[in-house]
């Protein structure tokens, strides 16, 4: 009997689980529960939670999102009527926290909540 | 005579390369402008791996040392050279190059590790699981990247000339659970190591807890502030073998651990690690910096006109 070796099995393991991932279809607003949706920003209307936010943003998603969030080539603006008029701060953060790792946005999770709501303060101070 | 000779040509070998690589970091986290780097909010785990991963395109560089002087040998620094890059949001893969020095006897280059983080699960859960591959090549390495088997003070008494001759091809699969609660992350580790000689399978954990001083961020700029360090706990140990399962003869290390993120995308952690019982190394203090670049390849870009 030929035994296969163990770095082989380790592989396909490792192969197999990855091709699970399944692939975002972009349109995630519809995905975010209901509960979540109506979250209430706690930092709403706090000008120091704006301020906060923004060193957050330059530190963070400036990167990917532009330094003005107006975009770079690969990754969506913030500023669109999407993220400023149709999602509620309770999304935004929904999509912080679980990420859309099939379109290269990670989870933010790490920051914690409060700059989490800090970030979101500071996106939809810009529309 | 001959094995003397050998010895200083590689100890200056080896030495050359640490102090290369660590003049490498050093350089590129003072050259290269503010905004290639990021704080990069890294947990402070030096053993422990939690559910994070790289962000996509982002590349981290990373130097984590090892000091430790276990009883009846010399003084040993273990050093790595960790790159660490975003394939894709579920896919994270790091490069490592290592090293070590032991007092009174030589500085040497150990080997290399290549492993690859794999996140099945895309949305946040109350437990996040993560898959690890890594296969390494070593020999004579003190970085003590994890316990396992019967790891313990013992390894670190043999001398460097032997214990080059015994070449580690090893591959080791872990199992990451890590969950974000309150501003707390905690993580755990289940190793399961195997040498490809024939070894048996060896087995080791890592447990992690940490938190921000300060969750939420101020409105100024800070340089000390409360938020930009994160303290915790880690533990790690080995689990002995598949001829021996449990904790009879291995090495347990438990201790606080902080880090701090520093200006420019710097991020300098620390951490005393108390051996706990007389087959560990009764002390290893860990140090590390690190060093984000962001969107690593759209530097290499040209920009629009």
């Amino acid at each position: 009997m030929i035994r296969k070796p163990a770095w082989l099995i380790a592989f396909l393991v490792v192969g197999l689980s990855a091709a699970v991932f399944a692939t975002s279809n972009g349109a995630w607003l519809e995905n975010v529960p209901q509960r979540d949706r109506e979250k209430v920003n706690p930092y709403r209307g706090q000008p120091d939670a704006v301020a906060a936010g923004q060193r957050i943003f330059l530190d963070h998603c400036a990167h990917c999102h532009g330094a003005e969030a107006e975009g770079t080539k690969k990754r969506p603006s913030l500023r669109s009527e999407r993220v400023q008029q149709q999602a509620t701060d309770g999304d935004l953060h929904w999509l912080l926290v679980n990420g859309n790792r099939g379109q290269g946005m990670p989870s933010w999770v790490k920051l914690g909540d409060p700059q989490i709501w800090q970030v979101i303060c500071y996106v939809k101070s810009l529309h | 005579m001959e094995r003397a000779r050998l010895q200083v040509q590689v100890s200056g070998t080896g030495r050359s390369l640490l102090h290369a690589a660590y003049a490498i970091v050093l350089l590129a986290a003072m050259a290269l402008p503010s905004w290639v780097g990021s704080s990069a909010q890294e947990y402070p785990y030096f053993v422990t791996y939690s559910q994070e991963m790289e962000e996509p395109g982002n590349l981290d560089v990373e130097f984590l040392s090892v000091v430790g002087s276990p009883h009846g040998g010399d003084s040993f620094i273990g050093s790595n050279i960790e790159f660490e890059y975003g394939l894709k949001g579920w896919w994270t893969t790091e490069f490592y190059l290592d090293g070590q020095a032991t007092q009174n006897q030589s500085t040497i280059f150990t080997g290399f590790r290549w492993e690859n983080r794999f996140r099945p699960l895309s949305r946040e859960h109350w437990i996040n699981p993560v898959l690890y591959a890594e296969f390494e090549d070593i020999s004579a390495d003190k970085s003590i990247r994890e316990v396992v088997g019967h790891d313990g003070r013992y390894d670190f008494l043999v001398p460097n000339w032997l214990a080059r001759m015994d070449k580690e091809r090893e591959i080791e699969l872990k199992l990451i659970l890590g969950s974000n609660t309150h501003g707390w992350n905690i993580s755990e580790n289940f190793i399961a190591e195997k040498n490809l000689a024939g070894d048996p399978w060896e087995f080791g954990y890592a447990f992690a807890f940490s938190r921000p001083l300060q969750l939420a961020a101020r409105a100024g700029e800070c340089t000390f502030c409360p938020e930009k360090f994160q303290a915790g706990v880690e533990m790690y140990g080995g689990l002995g073998d598949t001829d021996g399962f449990g904790l009879h003869l291995t090495s347990q290390y438990l201790g606080p651990t902080v880090n701090w993120a520093a200006p420019n995308g710097l991020t300098v952690a620390f951490s005393p690690q108390f051996g706990l019982n007389g087959y560990s190394i009764p002390v290893l203090y860990r140090f590390s910096v690190s060093y984000e670049i962001q969107q690593l390849f759209s530097h290499f870009r040209r920009s629009d006109q």
